[in-house]
């Protein structure tokens, strides 16, 4: 069983990746592993999304809904009562499922796009709502949290690579599961998955709550990072395109795609920032030729090559 | 028939869709180790009964019995962990996955912590793949496989969950006459295994030498049951599924005005897919006011001679309308200057209603004539009129054919090219597509070109019929005299 896995290409290329990536603190800068410390949290962000989209078949146009509860909560709790850090981490994580099943219970009820529509006024008002409780979230300014996890680069680094590295595990290990197996087929035909007795509300269900669960912890821990939360960051609609382009670019259904498409991301965004405002467009281009030219993302590319030799 | 308790007892079941009454009163029971055919034209109302009885469609009234157990109501997948199984007609497998992985589907528990694999499950999978005769190909993938063994895999998948009962959606269609009898084999072991089998479909020939009783529907009501020859000698089966004598209505060809350049005149036309020649030195012409019959069976060139004058696919060759060359023009163009199609694949915007779908056809007409035209078409096919607030998704096989022949119709075509109207189509239907033609000939000079494969329905109203082969036109002549010199391959 353990053999089979190891000897899967996207397992252990995934491992040789890791390994080498977790000796960049060695050699690179604090500026650069603070920007990959963020990518990771997206990579995650991405993995979670992909769950959703890739195999329930459920495009869930509010990513940043569930982040945003998982790290608003947290970072409220803390700025509130201090109570230890892991604490208000569970708070936030309890939140972003618990919002999750409020919002999927219905969402699922409605077919096709109606539950995308469903996810992207939750998000909206999600941000309507920071704004306006603004005493409590600190509105538009943001949120200072008082706690940090740790101030040094690299403890953060290997936390947030620790962290993918470990939810990448699980969320692909589901998707290759039995689970795994229903809930691509009760995303691709809800009727014949129904006739071979498969519950697909629930099987869809358990889908949005394990993909909430990993959005509302990547978000309290990104919050602990950078001991801040604003809507710009955290729920804003542009985070949310931000989190699904990357899980599209990286590959649809593939899990480990999203987190090279999300990392991807931001790293080309950092790499041509001496251009200016010109990088957005030019990393947007780059995207949306990929999506274009090679529908199977940055995985399906190598793939496809991989199958042509 | 045994006293023992049937596996599956349905009774009085009823079901309506707003106005419409798909199913009425419904009943009929099925043994352990028994098939029973459920016939009936498109329209009957057969797919509903499936379905009400699978649970995808509740009920409006009457009870569905599995053993005993009353499951009217309940949703699909607990009716499927009760015992029922389903052989979808059209199969959707997981295409990442192998065929090995498609069969375990069907083997797994709805648990959400199943999250590791069961290893017995996999020897039982083979086992299944071994029996549908899918043991060779356990390891590709689904997209690489033959349209015969992507059904396997759907009942492999069905029989997997070892249903008591199963439903059988249209096994035979688009196979083979060696695929058929393999598949005839695997149902009939089906029962062998002492489950109770419904079989869907049109008509009772097809099944015939399958199914132990017929149950035939039509209209959502029930009009016979019984062993097969019973249900054929019926009378009101007979009525329904045998139409009129064959007669024609030709008129000779001199009587058109426009004998010298006729209206549209296809000249050596050839096209290639690839390397393979779709069409060889093709020469038709049709007459204005003419109906042009183009006969021909499955892969013999029609629909590719409609694309080529439609303007959708190229060609060597001539084509002209009115003397005037249609190469180099948009398929638009062509169809806004008259020559409109209404295809084979029907196309129909089917999230919109009817008439949502009869003014997309009209949007280039004036309001009152668009108003007028509607009237004309819903005198024509006056089941439309009734459907007009229903989404076309909503509707019968047959009933979309009539739409989509009268959303081409609302463009006021100066010719109506008609691919395959009566494709799937049960005879009465064909019926009511053939009245609206007959009238639609009589009433107006609309001029024709049709496509069929179905010669009982092409020749009555054709004046001249091309036969084409292997996309090569091989005989042209009147109807009449299509039965003496090639009838026989046809009919």
């Amino acid at each position: 069983m353990l053999a089979r896995i190891l000897k899967s290409p996207p397992v252990w290329i995934s491992l040789i990746v890791v390994a080498v990536a977790s000796t960049l603190p060695l050699y690179v800068s604090g500026y650069v592993l603070g920007l990959l410390t963020i990518a990771y949290y997206f990579g995650v962000f991405s993995m979670a999304w992909d769950l959703l989209f890739g195999f329930a078949n459920e495009v869930n146009f509010g990513p940043t809904f569930l982040i945003g509860l998982g790290a608003y909560t947290a970072g409220i709790l803390d700025s509130l009562y201090q109570p230890p850090i892991i604490l208000c981490i569970a708070a936030g994580v309890a939140a972003s499922v618990t919002g999750g099943v409020v919002l999927a219970l219905p969402a699922l009820r409605v077919r096709g796009p109606y539950f995308g529509l469903t996810t992207l006024v939750a998000v909206l008002m999600l941000q309507n709502f920071v704004v306006v409780a603004a005493e409590l979230t600190g509105g538009e300014i943001g949120l200072t949290v008082p706690d940090v996890i740790s101030i040094n680069d690299r403890t953060n680094y290997w936390i947030a690579l620790g962290f993918m590295t470990v939810s990448g595990a699980i969320l692909y290990g589901l998707s290759r599961s039995p689970v795994g197996l229903i809930l691509q087929a009760s995303g691709q035909d809800a009727v014949q998955a129904a006739a071979l007795g498969f519950n697909v509300t629930k099987h869809k269900l358990a889908a949005f709550i394990v993909s909430a669960f990993f959005s509302g912890l990547a978000g309290a821990l990104m919050v602990f990072y950078l001991g801040a939360a604003s809507v710009g960051t955290f729920i804003d609609v542009t985070v949310g395109v931000q989190v699904i382009v990357g899980a599209v670019l990286g590959g649809r259904r593939t899990i480990l795609g999203a987190a090279i498409g999300a990392v991807f991301l931001i790293a080309m965004g950092e790499a041509l920032r001496p251009l200016g405002d010109l990088s957005t467009f030019i990393v947007s281009a780059i995207a949306l030729f990929v999506v274009l030219v090679f529908p199977g993302g940055l995985l399906g590319m190598l793939k496809g090559a991989r199958e042509a030799t | 028939m045994s006293g023992s308790e049937p596996r599956l007892e349905v009774t009085g079941l009823s079901k309506r869709f707003g106005g419409l009454t798909a199913v009425r009163d419904v009943g009929f029971s099925i043994q352990a180790g028994e098939i029973l055919g459920l016939i009936g034209p498109n329209g009957s109302g057969k797919s509903t009964v499936m379905k009400a009885i699978l649970g995808v469609e509740r009920p409006d009234t009457g009870s569905v019995r599995v053993d005993g157990v009353e499951v009217a109501g309940w949703p699909s997948h607990r009716i499927a962990r009760l015992g029922v199984g389903m052989v979808f007609q059209h199969s959707r497998p997981l295409h990442r996955q192998t065929v090995l992985e498609n069969i375990l589907l069907g083997l797994l528990p709805d648990h959400l912590l199943a999250v590791l694999p069961d290893p017995a499950n996999e020897a039982r999978a083979r086992a299944i793949a071994d029996r549908v005769g899918l043991g060779a190909v356990l390891d590709r993938r689904p997209s690489t496989l033959p349209f015969a063994d992507l059904r396997r895999i759907e009942i492999a998948k069905a029989i997997a969950r070892d249903p008591k009962v199963v439903l059988v959606d249209e096994p035979f269609a688009g196979l083979t006459a060696r695929e058929t009898s393999a598949f005839a084999k695997l149902i009939a072991e089906m029962r062998d295994d002492g489950r109770a089998v419904l079989i869907v479909d049109h008509n009772v020939k097809s099944i015939s030498a399958l199914v132990d009783r017929v149950y035939a529907m039509y209209v959502g009501e029930r009009i016979a049951e019984g062993s097969v020859a019973e249900v054929m000698q019926n009378e009101t089966v007979r009525r329904v599924y045998l139409g009129g004598a064959l007669e024609t209505a030709a008129r000779p060809e001199s009587s058109f005005r426009d004998a010298q350049t006729p209206f549209l005149e296809v000249e050596k036309l050839s096209v290639f897919y690839g390397k393979a020649q779709a069409l060889e030195d093709v020469s038709i012409h049709v007459h204005q006011g003419e109906f042009v019959a183009i006969v021909g069976l499955n892969g013999a060139g029609k629909t590719t001679l409609f694309n080529a004058i439609s303007g959708l696919r190229k060609y060597g060759g001539e084509i002209r309308r009115q003397g005037q060359a249609l190469r180099g023009k948009s398929a638009a163009s062509i169809a806004r200057a008259g020559i409109v199609q209404s295809p084979e694949g029907r196309e129909l915007f089917t999230e919109m209603t009817v008439r949502e779908n009869l003014e997309m056809g009209g949007g280039r007409l004036e309001e009152k004539e668009r108003a007028e035209r509607s009237e004309f078409l819903f005198d024509l096919f006056p089941i439309l009129k009734a459907r007009a607030r229903q989404t076309a998704g909503t509707l019968s096989g047959g009933e979309q054919q009539m739409l989509t022949i009268a959303r081409a119709l609302m463009m006021k075509p100066d010719l109506l090219i008609l691919d395959e109207p009566t494709l799937g189509l049960a005879p009465v239907i064909m019926e009511q597509i053939s009245k609206a033609l007959e009238r639609l000939r009589g009433r107006t000079d609309i001029t024709v070109l049709l496509g069929e494969q179905n010669v009982t329905f092409a020749l009555p109203h054709a004046d001249r019929v091309y036969v084409l082969e292997h996309g090569r036109i091989v005989w042209e002549g009147d109807p009449s005299r299509f039965a003496a010199e090639v009838g026989e391959r046809y009919l």
